[in-house]
């Protein structure tokens, strides 16, 4: 006898799955690795692989044999963890620490909240801040780029010091005028074409934006998120700028200075952390965006932005429950 | 640019297959099994008994109801019994079955194929004889159309709206009807308008149907105040309140009637029976029905008689693929999946659609990421993936705050989600489930 397959509509399934999500922001990923390395050498490769390979072994680990959900490393999020928390490392750190920041990220970031999907905060991140609150010196020991062309750096043979935000940090406390601090750290072309220190996701912002653009055409992420964080980081320093030039510096520093870009396109628009609808991601992004400036100007930490990310991450689910999208007929509901 | 509807949407392939495959008539089997509830309401009364002569196009049961249709035989022959049989809905409902001998057809229906353009009968007469053919919705719906031309008294219909858009995959019976009756379509349409005094249409056709397009543009310079509308391929572009956005821009609001914004929408299918109830005396026996799919050798579009077995519509298209996974009754994204093929075709059977069967198992569900890609596409501005935790968790009263019964079912969400999350199964349940409650609620 003839047997059907009987099941409720939609019968056909469009071509999305996780994994060519999450290999989707990988990708836009790579060419940020290769100027990494152009940059800092061996140690970016060394930071990156130590972070994507432990990554890969405590997922499997912990969904193997602890939940017994199945071995999940094949959808790719393990892996996009791993290579996240990596960029925001320095490019020498010690290998054990990058284990420890991965644990941190993957077993209790992400696996202990039941897995993919489920983790409130995002987990590189809650890695990434661990070791900077743990291990602050070498977490802000940043090693000085030096293109290949120039020498090729080994993971071992860095000069280290600090970064833009780090200087400015320091130019504010010892009452230093804004101005004149602009005025002896590199344009901005410089700046974002990679000659000053950070973590590895942080050289060369011209590559960012390029895997941006790309994510964009991919429809792996939408441009609601980064495009009203750093909006917001521009406006919000552009006024305090504006009210006194002397004290705060110009708000193009503070767009492409530190993590700014890489965690406004990368780290805040993770899936599972950021809110839902259009008009709750904007809410994320402004709230991003001004806690980031005030950690910058007024905290304790020169960069702020990872701060401000785990900050709004808690506050994803009241945003899922009052920003809602505009349902259809809305605007002539008589009520 | 082409006009379309405001949110979401999606673009699946479109596998149009039949396209280009002439409409031909289907033999009539040697025995039709014909449905009493081919519509959405109650079903009709059966007026005939076992032993009747029926001719062709006569009542053989009436509506029942205010929200019902009447049926008429598709076939001249004996009535061989009334019995349960299992229909497209996969129960088993009454039917009609009536053994066909010869096909004498009912003396009032005008046979010839000539063109009648020319009509005298006020709204009232078109109204009746629209009620008395058994028109029903044929773009799947199955509404009783007499009712769409009759707005509630404090209301006033501003605009007629016909539905060529035809926007789930591989269909292509709307389309074929288009370029093979386009003039017939524009006379229905006109008598339509006269039923509702309105003094404007617009038909609206997705992009993808450019010789439809063209056709009906060449032929309605002969016709006052319709206009041919071409609409983006976007799906769901013939839901009926996108369409009604699409064309005028006006938003139906969350449970309100599209007459609430001035616009009445009949399906193309419903256009040319009207033209052939109010013209030709004849009744809905029969319709346009696609057989397609990948696999299948010849797709085409049939000219079916009601009560016919899909087995006959699936022989003459090459017999049944080895491949076989899933027969569907309609499109691959509303359709439902019919589980024999003895089921009859009936007024909302747009189509037989077959499957392979690697494109007919659901993939492994994955847990949400929550990538929000459900809202993005849904038409309606719901967010499905909280209506599915909603259903999931029973919490209905939740479920009925957050919109779920404004779900047109349209399948975008489950089509798109990237963990492959059966999410329209389970809004379908929250709906089921706030549907009985409100029912619960006003018997009280």
């Amino acid at each position: 006898m003839l047997k059907l397959i009987v099941s409720l509509s939609p019968h056909q399934l469009g071509k999305n799955s996780v994994e060519k999500l999450m290999y989707g922001v990988i990708i836009a990923l790579i060419p940020m690795l290769i100027a990494s390395v152009w940059f800092y050498g061996w140690g970016a490769i060394v930071v990156s692989l130590t972070a994507v390979i432990s990554a890969i072994v405590f997922e499997f680990l912990i969904s193997k044999y602890i939940l017994k959900i199945g071995n999940t490393i094949g959808d790719g999020s393990a892996a996009l963890t791993g290579l996240l928390l990596a960029f925001n490392l320095p490019s020498n750190l010690p290998i054990w620490l990058i284990i420890i920041g991965v644990f941190v990220a993957i077993v209790i970031g992400k696996m202990s909240f039941g897995g993919l999907g489920n983790n409130p905060f995002n987990p590189a991140l809650v890695g990434r801040v661990f070791l900077l609150i743990s291990w602050p010196v070498q977490m802000t020991s940043w090693p000085i780029p030096s293109p290949a062309s120039e020498k090729f750096l080994g993971y071992t043979d860095v000069v280290t010091g600090s970064t833009l935000l780090g200087q400015m940090s320091e130019a504010m406390r010892n009452g230093e005028s804004m101005k004149v601090f602009s005025d002896r750290i590199p344009n901005y072309f410089e700046i974002l074409t990679g000659s000053v220190g950070g973590s590895i996701g942080e050289i060369a912002g011209f590559v960012l934006i390029a895997g941006f653009v790309y994510m964009l055409a991919r429809k792996v992420i939408t441009w609601h998120i980064p495009i009203s964080i750093l909006s917001t980081v521009f406006i919000f320093s552009g006024i305090l700028w504006l009210v006194n030039p002397e004290k705060f510096i110009i708000p193009f520093f503070h767009l492409f200075s530190g993590g700014m870009l890489f965690s406004a396109i990368f780290m805040a628009t993770d899936y599972v952390t950021s809110p839902m609808s259009k008009k709750g991601q904007i809410v994320f992004g402004v709230g991003i965006g001004i806690l980031t400036i005030v950690i910058r100007i007024w905290g304790a930490f020169p960069e702020g932005v990872s701060f401000a990310i785990l900050l709004m991450n808690a506050t994803v689910p009241i945003i899922n429950m009052y920003m809602k999208p505009k349902r259809f007929g809305e605007t002539i509901k008589e009520k | 640019m082409l006009k379309t509807f405001a949110k979401g949407g999606i673009h699946p392939p479109e596998n149009k297959f039949s396209a280009d495959k002439k409409v031909e008539r289907l033999p009539i089997p040697k025995k039709v099994s014909v449905p009493v509830s081919q519509h959405i309401g109650a079903p009709s009364k059966v007026i005939v008994k076992k032993g009747d002569i029926v001719k062709t196009g006569q009542l053989i049961a009436e509506q029942s109801g205010f929200v019902s249709a009447n049926i008429h035989s598709p076939v001249s022959g004996k009535v061989f019994k009334i019995d349960l049989v299992t229909d497209t809905s996969g129960y088993r409902h009454q039917a009609i079955i009536i053994n066909v001998e010869g096909d004498e057809w009912d003396e009032k229906i005008d046979r010839s194929e000539d063109l009648k353009r020319d009509f005298d009968f006020s709204s009232e007469q078109i109204i009746k004889k629209i009620q008395q053919a058994g028109i029903v919705g044929l773009g799947g719906a199955t509404f009783p159309s007499h009712i769409k031309l009759m707005p509630p008294k404090d209301t006033k219909a501003e605009i007629l709206i016909i539905n060529g858009v035809e926007c789930e995959p591989y269909l292509t019976s709307d389309h074929r009807l288009m370029l093979e009756k386009g003039e017939e379509i524009l006379v229905g349409i006109q008598i339509l308008m006269k039923a509702l005094r309105v003094e404007k249409a617009s038909i609206g056709i997705e992009n993808n149907k450019q010789d439809a397009i063209y056709n009906l543009k060449k032929l309605v310079k002969n016709y006052k105040n319709i206009d041919i509308v071409s609409l983006k391929v976007q799906y769901p572009q013939g839901g009926e309140k996108q369409l009604i956005k699409a064309i005028t821009g006006r938003e139906v609001s969350s449970g309100a009637l599209p007459i609430v914004v001035g616009a009445v929408v009949h399906n193309v299918g419903t256009a040319y029976a009207v033209y052939e109830a109010v013209q030709k005396n004849k009744a809905l026996i029969e319709r346009v029905v696609t057989i397609t799919g990948k696999s299948v050798t010849k797709p085409g579009n049939y000219l079916v008689r009601f009560g016919t077995p899909i087995k006959d519509l699936i022989d003459a298209a090459g017999g049944l693929p080895e491949d076989t996974g899933k027969i569907i009754g309609g499109g691959p994204m509303m359709g439902k999946a019919l589980n024999t093929t003895d089921i009859p075709i009936a007024k909302g059977t747009s189509g037989i659609l077959i499957l392979p069967k690697e494109e007919s198992k659901r993939r492994e569900v994955k847990p949400c990421i929550r990538c929000a890609k459900c809202i993005e596409v849904c038409p309606m501005g719901l967010e499905p993936y909280l209506l599915m935790t909603l259903a999931e968790k029973a919490m209905h009263e939740r479920s009925e705050k957050e919109d779920v019964m404004d779900c047109i079912e349209c399948g975008s969400c489950s089509y798109t989600c990237p963990s492959d999350r059966p999410l329209l199964d389970y809004i379908r349940l929250g709906k089921t489930q706030v549907g009985a409650m409100r029912r619960a609620k006003s018997m009280k």
